[in-house]
């Protein structure tokens, strides 16, 4: 199992063809304390860029966006249900979605742990 | 995801309680040309309720504090020409005691909303900070003559809110406790002469204190010394003032909004309306008056979204879920941490402005449902 990361901080957990999908616990301490979620519909396709899911603070909604292409298998329905698991475990428990991967190629431009440890240094 | 923008183009303003937010861990943002707290480590959702629990303490240093002296030395007579700037009744505050009032147009809308206390011998004012500037040339072009307009700016001003800040006041005040609400005059505050107003921004019991600057941080770590007392940033100050349903202006009252249109009709004593003894004789009077007598067309309310999902400030309001023609906006809106619950306020169609009317808001392409509302959200405390 892979970990990749976005510039604008996201994580990838890539086993076989599916990637789960969160914000880092960087993005989760800029947000604040998480009110609300919104998570893409399972089957929606996404293209790489796509806003994929809302996240809210008290005070501003963040898009989050998918950082591949692929389609959605599965939603995370517990931060639906409690969006503040976002703060408490943003890299673990509080994933958004599972992507099935369209284009295994898309990986080679994201991050791996180093960089992105540098990126948000 | 997307990040959050904050890039100020010319430098910000500090109040004397900058050093002292920094050294707390505040997150210091740009808020009306001044470098301020957004919040702490705690983080929005536990300093607004550990407000409502116990006390936290604002710094609101940014806003205006003015002081209006009569020439004659009679504070009537910087009331009366005071009143020819706002809609409400200044000659009857007695002293020691303050009243909410707006600086109106020549078309009845709001160019500032402010709290007037009668200090005895002279009038003080707190206005907003974005509006400081314009606020004084307004006092100084609608009153010279009548009155010096003194912009007090070697003073800090600071908000402990919450049901503990009475007790913890009272430490430091000897006189606090028996305040009531709206009471404003000097007191000694530990051993410092201080204006303290029985007041705020929360909807909950507390005081607002305008100190020297220079003993701004020494009475801030005193009353921070208190076990009850939390530093509160200004994420916290607009969850607990939304849900409190008081006005943000410049979101739900602005130029284009008449006191009457913004619910704010309580607020114009019987004496300034058609019939009293000093009716009208502030600018946008006529419009103003006629509102009183025949109804606005469109009213601000309170709107509690049916789902989880905020609706904020900026959404367009429509009457169905698949109507063209929207019939309002939302005005201020985001999560209530008391309520557990998104609330927002908006402009509605008086027609359509009843309790419990359903209407709906586009958030994101999505027309979601909404209630209009009584405002407060959460039940006041003050202690009247």
């Amino acid at each position: 199992m892979t970990t990749l990361y976005t510039s604008d901080h996201e994580w990838l957990s890539i086993e076989g063809d599916v990637a789960t999908i969160g914000i880092t616990d960087f993005a989760q301490a800029q947000l604040g304390d998480v009110v609300f979620v919104e998570l893409p519909q399972v089957g929606r396709a996404l293209k790489k860029t796509e806003a994929a899911a809302v996240v809210e603070s008290v005070k501003a909604a963040s898009d989050v966006y998918a950082p591949i292409t692929g389609e959605v298998v599965e939603v995370n329905q517990a931060i639906v249900d409690e969006p503040a698991l976002v703060n408490t475990d943003a890299g673990g428990k509080a994933w958004f979605f599972k992507l099935k991967i369209a284009d295994k190629s898309e990986l080679g431009g994201l991050m791996d742990e180093a960089a992105y440890k540098a990126h948000t240094a | 995801m997307a990040e959050p923008v904050a890039t100020p183009a010319s430098p910000l303003k500090r109040t004397p309680l900058y050093a002292l937010h920094v050294s707390l861990g505040g997150k210091m943002v740009p808020f009306a040309g001044y470098e301020m707290p957004v919040q702490y480590a705690p983080g929005v959702l536990k300093e607004h309720l550990h407000t409502r629990a116990a006390a936290g303490l604002f710094d609101v240093s940014h806003m205006g504090q003015v002081a209006v002296v009569p020439k004659s030395g009679t504070v009537a007579d910087a009331a009366a020409a005071l009143e020819r700037l706002v809609p409400q009744d200044i000659i009857g505050i007695p002293p020691g005691r303050q009243r909410y009032a707006q600086f109106t147009n020549a078309e009845g809308g709001i160019l500032d909303d402010l709290m007037v206390a009668n200090f005895g011998e002279h009038l003080v004012l707190v206005v907003n900070a974005a509006c400081k500037d314009a606020d004084i040339q307004l006092l100084r072009d609608g009153l010279s003559g009548v009155c010096d307009v003194q912009p007090l700016a070697d003073r800090a001003l600071l908000a402990l809110q919450g049901p503990k800040a009475a007790s913890v006041l009272a430490k430091f005040c000897a006189d606090a406790e028996a305040m009531r609400f709206m009471d404003a005059g000097p007191r000694n505050v530990d051993g410092l002469t201080c204006y303290v107003s029985r007041s705020g921004y929360t909807g909950e019991d507390g005081y607002e204190v305008s100190v020297p600057a220079d003993k701004a941080e020494q009475l801030a770590e005193a009353l921070l010394s208190d076990k009850d007392v939390l530093p509160i940033g200004l994420g916290a100050r607009d969850s607990l003032r939304l849900e409190a349903g008081l006005c943000l202006y410049g979101h739900d009252i602005d130029t284009a909004t008449t006191p009457v249109e913004a619910a704010l009709e309580w607020s114009v004593q019987k004496v300034r309306r058609s019939g009293g003894a000093r009716a009208g004789g502030f600018p946008g009077a006529g419009k103003i008056l006629a509102q009183f007598d025949s109804g606005a067309a469109r009213r601000r309310v309170g709107l509690k979204p049916e789902g989880r999902a905020p609706v904020r400030e900026g959404a367009t309001l429509f009457a169905t879920a698949d109507s063209a023609e929207p019939i309002g906006k939302v005005t201020s809106g985001g999560f209530g941490p008391t309520l557990n619950a998104p609330v927002a306020m908006g402009y509605v169609p008086t027609a359509l402005s009843a309790l419990d009317t359903v209407l709906f808001a586009d958030v994101r392409g999505q027309r979601l449902p909404l209630r209009v509302a009584a405002t407060p959200f959460v039940p006041n405390t003050y202690k009247r």
